[in-house]
């Protein structure tokens, strides 16, 4: 047997559940932090950033599933959907502190949305989010069948207006936020069809 | 013209409370407010002023990093006794002027200031320093003057931040010379009646209430007065967004924000904003120098 079918192994004994309750943990943690003066003398910014630094992690990580498994054969695949739906829930938990923690101001929210590229950009990203998430349980996988997998390719470009957006928020260009981008980046172009041709280890095209 | 009220940060913030509120106040406070000269100038309504910590824990000062905490976290290492201001251009007695004859004969007050960040944040900070005016008085502005250029101390050594091409280092700030000459233009050397820490731009910073925190520059190594208006770091980095003049503007959004409203610093998670008056608010004494610009073109 091979390393990476003993920890395939192991891997399916492990339940998912707890990926739920510990993921669920960050923003709750966070929250209390704020409360309590953890998060510095600008708790809201603080508590916004975080969220949203946590949702492009969690983001990163399920792009990651698919070379790592072309790459090394270890397979995470079982925990994707915890993984997606966990990002959803940590955007959604920084858009509604922007919401009704940042900025507070109902017309100054839709002036926003609509003025600022870099907030369109990030709302746009969220609302590609939500058909996924919706469509993230065992009966809609069987419902849509082939155009499920279509749907999710979505991600994709979430994940790009996600990094774009962080670049673009702050002042300069600074390299935290570059280094978000150009590991999605990276993560998108290791699924690009010409790496078959040069010899990347990668699952055969699928049908339909 | 004389900006002078009795009020000081000690009339504001009763001593016991402030100490009480901050436990960070260390012994070698020296609260030498028997040797500050004058009681303050506060011209909009200001509240309360903000703590020393957050004064001193959340700062922009890119050459230590672009986070928040980082100025506090690594400022320490810089180097500000010695200190010398390169006093040059269009002035009578131009020179390498040590930090002590900077201050020689300056008259230090205190003055209860607003920070508006151009983030749309700010804060209340009661400043000790002088008016930039002095300073210029000393070594004698040329006629021809029109501008006053000022840079900011760089070594790489002792600020991690360098090594980031944010900005073109080092940082650099102008004014028109009307604007230095104002006296509500401070140059500070302290804060809350104790040594300016680093991360506020010891050992000297300037002090511009009616502009975007930006113009206030750190750590000033060089003044030189000049003819012509001299560049500025954000503006060279992006001058769509920053102007030379940045006066703070209600009115004038920020091409990614609205500058419509502001948070006071220190109200935590839950605090409210509040709106951005124009001019920070001191309006009545800075609105003459910009009388028939349009300041939607001269942002």
């Amino acid at each position: 047997m091979t390393a990476a079918q003993t920890i395939n192994g192991a891997l399916r004994k492990l339940p998912i559940w707890p990926i739920y309750l510990i993921g669920a943990l960050p923003p709750v943690w966070y929250f209390y932090l704020g409360l309590t003066g953890g998060l510095g003398v600008e708790p809201i910014k603080e508590f916004e950033h975080r969220l949203g630094i946590l949702g492009l992690q969690m983001l990163i990580a399920v792009l990651a599933v698919t070379p790592l498994r072309n790459l090394t054969k270890v397979s995470l695949i079982r925990f994707r959907r915890a993984m997606g739906l966990l990002t959803f829930y940590y955007i959604a938990a920084h858009l509604a502190v922007w919401l009704f923690l940042d900025v507070q101001i109902a017309a100054q929210i839709w002036a926003d949305i609509v003025k600022r590229p870099y907030i369109t950009i990030g709302m746009v990203g969220f609302v590609l989010m939500i058909p996924l998430a919706i469509t993230s349980n065992n009966l809609s996988v069987r419902k849509l069948g082939a155009r499920w997998r279509k749907l999710h390719k979505l991600v994709y470009p979430i994940a790009l207006l996600g990094a774009v957006h962080f670049v673009m928020l702050r002042k300069g260009w600074q390299i935290e936020p570059l280094l978000y981008l150009a590991g999605i980046a990276l993560l998108l172009a290791l699924r690009l069809p010409i790496l078959r041709r040069v010899g990347w280890p990668m699952r055969p095209a699928r049908q339909g | 013209m004389r900006f002078k009220t009795k009020l000081t940060w000690a009339d504001v913030t009763p001593e016991a409370a402030y100490l009480n509120r901050r436990q960070i106040m260390t012994g070698a406070a020296g609260l030498a407010l028997g040797s500050i000269a004058g009681p303050a100038f506060a011209a909009p309504e200001l509240g309360e002023p903000n703590s020393f910590e957050d004064i001193t824990s959340y700062n922009n000062y890119y050459e230590f990093g672009t986070g928040k905490e980082d100025p506090a976290r690594y400022a320490g290492k810089l180097t500000t006794d010695p200190w010398a201001v390169q006093i040059d251009g269009l002035v009578e007695r131009p020179g390498n002027y040590d930090l002590a004859d900077v201050l020689k004969g300056m008259d230090i007050e205190e003055r209860i200031y607003r920070l508006r960040c151009v983030e749309a944040w700010s804060m209340v900070i009661p400043w000790n320093g002088f008016e930039l005016r002095a300073l210029l008085e000393k070594v004698g502005v040329q006629p021809s003057a029109k501008y006053v250029a000022f840079e900011t101390v760089a070594r790489r050594e002792e600020m991690p931040g360098l090594y980031s091409p944010v900005l073109d280092w080092p940082y650099v700030e102008g004014l028109r010379l009307d604007e230095a000459m104002h006296p509500l233009t401070l140059i500070a050397t302290g804060l809350y009646g104790r040594e300016l820490p680093n991360q506020n731009g010891a050992p000297l910073r300037l002090v511009v209430p009616w502009k975007y925190g930006f113009k206030s520059i750190k750590s000033i190594v060089r003044i030189t007065l000049t003819d012509k208006e001299p560049p500025t770091s954000w503006n060279k980095a992006n001058a769509r967004e920053y102007g030379f003049y940045s006066n703070v503007n209600p009115e004038v959004d920020h091409p990614r924000w609205s500058q419509a409203t502001e948070r006071v610093i220190g109200g935590g998670l839950f605090s409210a904003k509040q709106p951005t008056e124009m001019f920070n608010g001191y309006g009545d004494e800075v609105a003459a120098l910009y009388a028939g610009m349009d300041l939607k073109k001269n942002y």
